[in-house]
């Protein structure tokens, strides 16, 4: 198959998707579960990509990302909240010191642009760090903005511990669509550039990428920062979801599920990454869901079935998958209509060899 | 004096809390000096130590409910090395960690499940709980016994590393791997030996540490998990008295800086002098340094 067939077939494929998008937010109920899950499933994709262009195609292990997305959420959330409505959002704090409401998308560029700003100041000590230091540096930095957050005397801005809420909240299906996919196409580009292949060679030897002439401070703070940016329009995204925002929900154990989904999808693999992230969502919001509820077959009472036995079975499922298929669905390629042929002309060749 | 006074309840539950640290850092410290592996379960094996307490508690005695918790702590950590850990001896480390990572999300999610998400209220120990006053500040027992046995346990460990044969394969084999397997030493055994230490100290700590609360969830290990995790990193990884001066440090400052005012920042703190330690001194307090090879 050709380059331009595949890539038409691909452009084809895409249009179709956003057509799907389109049609089921017109036919199906607002409250359906899918629409829920496919809104979720862009809105993770973006952020799972993002924390792959840091750990999986610079190799730079970071577990900050919960902090950036917090960071991302407030910020669009403190500067889109209608100038009406501040009086009863903080009430607690005589309506807070922001007296000015911005667009929606001016307050998406915003959360990305102050995550980015974040990810800068902190990138300046943390990058020097190496591997799981790293890890747990960044780590403890999103503790240390969570607290920042929730903390009394930032209560003018950021509401305290209490929640934030009455921002625009997520007009359609096809909005969470076309944002996410835009920022994905834009890192997409970024990955394919001179940059990103300098990412790549960073990961794969850093004392070799350095002997080649490659910026290792500039390139990793670079990476950083564009995955905190992404990482930030993501929690924007997240909050508009959500509707309501609280610094409580950006805990590390959402990083961990985030690196988790990552590791499903392939550690350098942006489609492995949306394919995981909405596998991920679809199992555990609504594939999975028979799990929690008590269930009898013909009289027969399954046993061990109640509320949380979807989570164990599920962590068991991603530790399998940790263990035994390393790679994750994509390892370090890409999905593509070629591919996707070539699989299977090969398996057919296989079997008629034997 | 009036100083003194005032932050004296500050500066016991510091000593106290610090101690439970230091129990916890034990076991981190040692795994990554010899499997360079952040244990991120640890802090969930250490939960797990508590709720097995409480289970034990409402049908057994006390004097056989401590004893099984141990056991069932030590276990727990065997099993979670040889399943999740052993098979990715030769992966990459970030593989490793990753796979510690999951078994986090794995223990956290099972104990969710058997808890229903419910706090369980942890049992009064007898004595343990006790209240008494020293001058006059009011405590309770569990925090005078704490420093005491977290410095008894670290002089016996300290002695079993220094002085066996079992001890002296833990420092071999974290100097050199390959080596230590030349020399015939089992560097499997020996690293399963380090887990069942390390968890076994934690269970202690998790009976100290969990007395002095009203219940356990299922995430209130993991808190306690990363700052025991920043005390090793602040004394130097793989050094054991560094684990234990950087537990305490980190402990009493913590409590310090509640007595201030600032609760909201006492776990901020702990991380930034993570930040802090990581920038100046990476090596820590006692670490040895390691260099880069090409």
């Amino acid at each position: 198959m050709s380059k331009k067939t595949d890539r038409i077939i691909s452009a084809l494929l895409l249009v179709a998707l956003l057509v799907l998008a389109v049609v089921l937010d017109k036919t199906l109920p607002t409250t359906h579960i899918a629409l829920t899950v496919l809104k979720k499933g862009c809105i993770w994709s973006l952020i799972v990509v993002s924390m792959n262009l840091l750990n999986g195609f610079t190799g730079l292990f970071s577990l900050g990302h919960a902090g950036f997305m917090l960071i991302g959420g407030y910020t669009f959330a403190v500067l889109t909240i209608p100038v009406a409505d501040r009086a009863s959002v903080y009430q607690y704090y005589d309506g807070g010191i922001i007296q000015f409401c911005v667009p929606m998308i001016v307050g998406l560029l915003a959360a990305g642009v102050v995550a980015a700003i974040m990810a800068w100041l902190i990138g300046l000590p943390v990058l020097r760090l190496k591997s799981d230091y790293l890890a747990i540096a960044t780590l403890g930095f999103s503790e240390i903005v969570r607290a920042f957050f929730q903390w009394d005397t930032m209560g003018p801005i950021t509401n305290g511990s209490n929640m934030l809420r009455k921002f625009p909240s997520l007009p359609s299906l096809l909005f969470a669509v076309v944002a996410s996919g835009i920022c994905i196409a834009v890192i997409v580009m970024i990955i394919n550039s001179s940059y990103g292949r300098a990412f790549k060679a960073i990961r794969d030897d850093e004392i070799a990428a350095e002997a080649m002439g490659i910026n290792l401070a500039k390139h990793k703070r670079m990476a950083f920062c564009i995955s905190s940016f992404f990482a930030g329009i993501g929690g924007a995204l997240f909050a508009m979801y959500q509707g309501t925002l609280q610094a409580m929900t950006f805990k590390t154990a959402l990083t961990y599920e985030l690196l988790l989904i990552v590791v499903i999808g392939g550690l350098g693999s942006v489609t492995g990454s949306i394919l995981a992230s909405f596998l991920y969502i679809a199992c555990s919001e609504w594939w999975l869901r028979f799990l929690d509820s008590e269930m009898t077959i013909g009289g027969f009472k399954v046993p061990l079935l109640r509320s949380g036995f979807r989570m164990v079975v599920f962590s068991i499922i991603i530790m399998v998958i940790v263990l035994f298929a390393r790679k994750g669905i994509m390892g370090d390629k890409e999905f593509s209509v070629s591919g996707l042929v070539n699989f299977f002309k090969n398996r057919g060749k296989k079997k008629e060899v034997k | 004096m009036d100083f003194l006074s005032k932050n004296l309840p500050y500066l016991l539950a510091g000593i106290s809390v610090g101690g439970q640290y230091a129990l916890i850092a034990i076991g981190y410290t040692m795994v990554y000096g010899i499997l360079r592996l952040i244990n991120f379960a640890h802090g969930d094996i250490f939960t797990v130590a508590g709720l097995v307490m409480i289970y034990a508690m409402t049908v057994l005695p006390l004097y056989i409910s401590i004893p099984l918790t141990l056991i069932v702590t030590v276990v727990l950590a065997y099993l979670v090395e040889r399943v999740a850990y052993r098979p990715l001896r030769s992966a990459p480390r970030m593989s490793v960690m990753i796979s510690a990572i999951g078994v986090s999300y794995l223990l956290q999610n099972l104990m969710l499940y058997v808890t229903g998400g419910l706090a369980k209220t942890y049992p009064t120990i007898p004595f343990a709980s006790n209240t008494i006053t020293i001058g006059g500040a009011t405590t309770k027992v569990v925090t005078l016994i704490t420093p005491v046995l977290t410095i008894v346990l670290v002089i016996a460990l300290v002695q079993l590393i220094n002085h066996t044969k079992i001890g002296m394969a833990m420092r071999s084999v974290a100097n050199d791997f390959e080596t230590s397997r030349l020399m015939g030493i089992k560097v499997d055994n020996v690293i399963s030996m380090t887990f069942i230490i390390g968890s076994f100290l934690a269970a202690v700590g998790s009976l100290l540490y969990f007395t002095n609360y009203a219940s356990v969830v299922p995430t209130s290990g993991s808190m306690p998990g990363l700052k025991a995790f920043v005390a090793a990193v602040f004394g130097g990884i793989g050094s054991i008295p560094g684990a234990v001066i950087g537990a305490f440090i980190i402990g009493i400052c913590e409590n310090i800086i509640k007595g201030l005012g600032w609760t909201t920042f006492s776990d901020a703190f702990t991380f930034a002098l993570l930040i802090v330690v990581l920038i100046v001194k990476p090596t820590g307090l006692f670490g040895e340094g390691a260099k880069d090879k090409v």
